[in-house]
């Protein structure tokens, strides 16, 4: 039986990937372009950047803002915090099993996220939580009267830092273990202290890593919805909140700004994750 | 003077980590006055409500690894075998759900499959059922897509293929005999993960407004005491059990692959 010419140079080996190309278009590519677009339409299908113009208004923006402070705060001292202790596991001289555990234990934090990460906060710094009542009855210190409140910025924030240690520690565990012990040596021979070795060596070496991840944690807070949701039940007002209410009810009155509302989010996300991949391709030039 | 200091960095993350799991270990005992017991989690499981939605997300969380798995595996395979030129543009495609906020992926869902649309998914209960299976299949992409592919690389595919080929296998019969027990380990890891991922999951289950467990958290949050604490506790255990068989998985390959 002969095939015709055509009939072989057609792309039969595209068919293999035909299922997950539709998934993919269906309900992950479609979807998006679809709320992408709604922003650049007003209500009779016309272009317009009208819904784009509309997002500076005070309420908006102060909602981008609180987002973004919420989200750079947590993603700064979890990345500290983080940095520290795979500092310590890597390099720190301790046990080969603080390893493990720390590895471990980061891997299940990271995922306990969500509603979850909201109740175990409440039941700890509550009005009646854990440490709530231990300071109240062992040092006679009542958090609440000094002002001390759940749903503000900090408290928040505390609860971000929860999930973005872990990731820090797992992200950047792998760098520090591409930091080569040649490199310490050839540094000493040459008469550098421990200080010269990590402000001219290590950290420059590193730099890409950590600000890389520190995108990535940024951008991880920024799209979370549902620890604040539980948290504040939907009354401090950061941007998916926004979003949230919004598609739950309309509570901005213009459908389009609504999309408009969800492309700028996804231009801050889009933004901090490219930030990401391009500090990855960089740090990947030492670390072979 | 350096082990202190990375004592003392493990000391403040043990004291961060610990005091959360141990505040809601403490509160969710503490339902009876002046003892503790255990009457918040029968208060739980006696739910008819947590037991209902509890059981729909477990089920969502199995139909979603099975979809996800005969999504991912497939194509992965045919990928590495036949289109190695297109690696880059997968990597990028699954990248996506990390970088699109899910908010925004389910705002597309009720905007493209609403009652009115081509596609009018979101107009029947087993509808909006497919519609939120497959977008935790696209939550959990970016994971069981990375745990195939590195399993995948482990092995010689070509070889095995054109062996089983030799031996009058068909695609099928490679995909499901061959290959599948192959990454076993990697699929496992992968589906333990998705497990994680949907269990507890909030915004795709409350905008789609399906039973889910993580609406049903968010509820109990506004309305019990004692019971959310007991909830998380038992959210955590479970997301701790996923992981610990994620490890048990990988561990057992270890010991079963032939040293090359």
């Amino acid at each position: 039986m002969r095939t015709s010419r055509l009939w072989r140079a057609l792309p039969w080996n595209g068919l293999g990937v035909l299922p997950f190309a539709l998934f993919a278009l269906l309900f992950l590519l479609l979807p998006t372009a679809n709320i992408v677009a709604g922003a650049f339409v007003d209500g009779s299908g016309d272009f317009t950047l009208v819904n784009i113009a509309n997002l500076f208004t005070p309420e908006i923006m102060n909602a981008f803002w609180l987002s973004i402070r919420l989200s750079f705060t947590s993603a700064l001292i979890g990345c500290a915090l983080g940095f520290a202790i795979a500092l310590a596991v890597v390099l720190g001289g301790l046990p080969a099993w603080v390893r493990g555990v720390v590895m471990t234990f980061s891997g299940v934090t990271s995922n306990f996220a969500g509603v979850p990460l909201a109740f175990a906060y409440v039941a700890t710094l509550g009005r009646v939580g854990f440490v709530t009542l231990l300071l109240r009855d062992w040092f006679g210190v009542n958090i609440y009267a000094l002002g001390f409140n759940m749903i503000s910025f900090w408290g928040l924030v505390a609860a971000y830092v929860f999930f973005q240690i872990p990731l820090m520690v797992l992200i950047i565990t792998p760098a520090i273990d591409g930091l080569k012990r040649e490199w310490r040596e050839a540094a000493e021979v040459l008469g550098a202290t421990g200080g010269q070795y990590w402000r001219m060596v290590a950290l420059p070496v590193l730099g890409p890593s950590l600000l890389g991840t520190l995108a990535l944690l940024f951008a991880n807070a920024f799209g979370a919805v549902a620890t604040a949701i539980a948290l504040t039940g939907s009354l401090l007002s950061i941007a998916p909140i926004l979003l949230f209410n919004q598609i739950r009810g309309d509570v901005l009155q213009d459908p389009h700004l609504g999309y408009a509302l969800a492309f700028a989010m996804i231009v801050i996300t889009g933004i901090s994750n490219g930030v990401y991949v391009v500090m990855r391709t960089r740090a990947e030039r030492w670390i072979k | 003077m350096k082990r202190m200091l990375s004592w003392a960095a493990i000391a403040v993350g043990v004291v961060y980590f610990f005091l959360p799991l141990v505040g809601m270990l403490e509160f969710s005992l503490k339902m009876r006055r002046g003892e503790y017991s255990l009457d918040a989690y029968r208060s739980v499981m006696g739910d008819p409500q947590f037991q209902a939605t509890f059981g729909y997300s477990v089920l969502m969380a199995c139909l979603t690894i099975v979809f996800g798995v005969l999504v991912v595996v497939p194509t992965v395979f045919w990928v590495r075998l036949k289109l190695p030129r297109l690696r880059p543009f997968m990597e990028f495609i699954t990248l996506l759900p990390l970088v699109i906020p899910p908010i925004v992926i389910v705002f597309g869902y009720i905007r493209l499959f609403n009652t009115s649309s081509w596609l009018p998914l979101t107009g029947s209960a087993l509808g909006t059922d497919f519609l939120l299976m497959c977008g935790y299949a696209v939550l959990a992409l970016p994971y069981m897509y990375r745990a195939v592919d590195t399993g995948l690389a482990a092995i010689d595919l070509g070889t095995l293929t054109e062996a089983a080929q030799s031996l009058g296998a068909g695609w099928i019969t490679i995909l499901a005999r061959v290959i599948l027990p192959n990454v076993l380990v990697a699929v496992l890891s992968g589906a333990f993960l998705t497990f994680a991922i949907v269990i507890g999951e909030y915004v795709f289950a409350a905008l789609l407004d399906r039973p889910a467990f993580g609406p049903y958290l968010v509820w109990a949050g506004g309305n019990k005491a004692y019971e959310p604490a007991a909830l998380a506790v038992i959210t955590f255990a479970l997301t701790w059990a996923c992981m610990a068989l994620i490890q048990l998985a990988t561990k057992f390959s270890k010991h079963t692959r032939m040293p090359r």
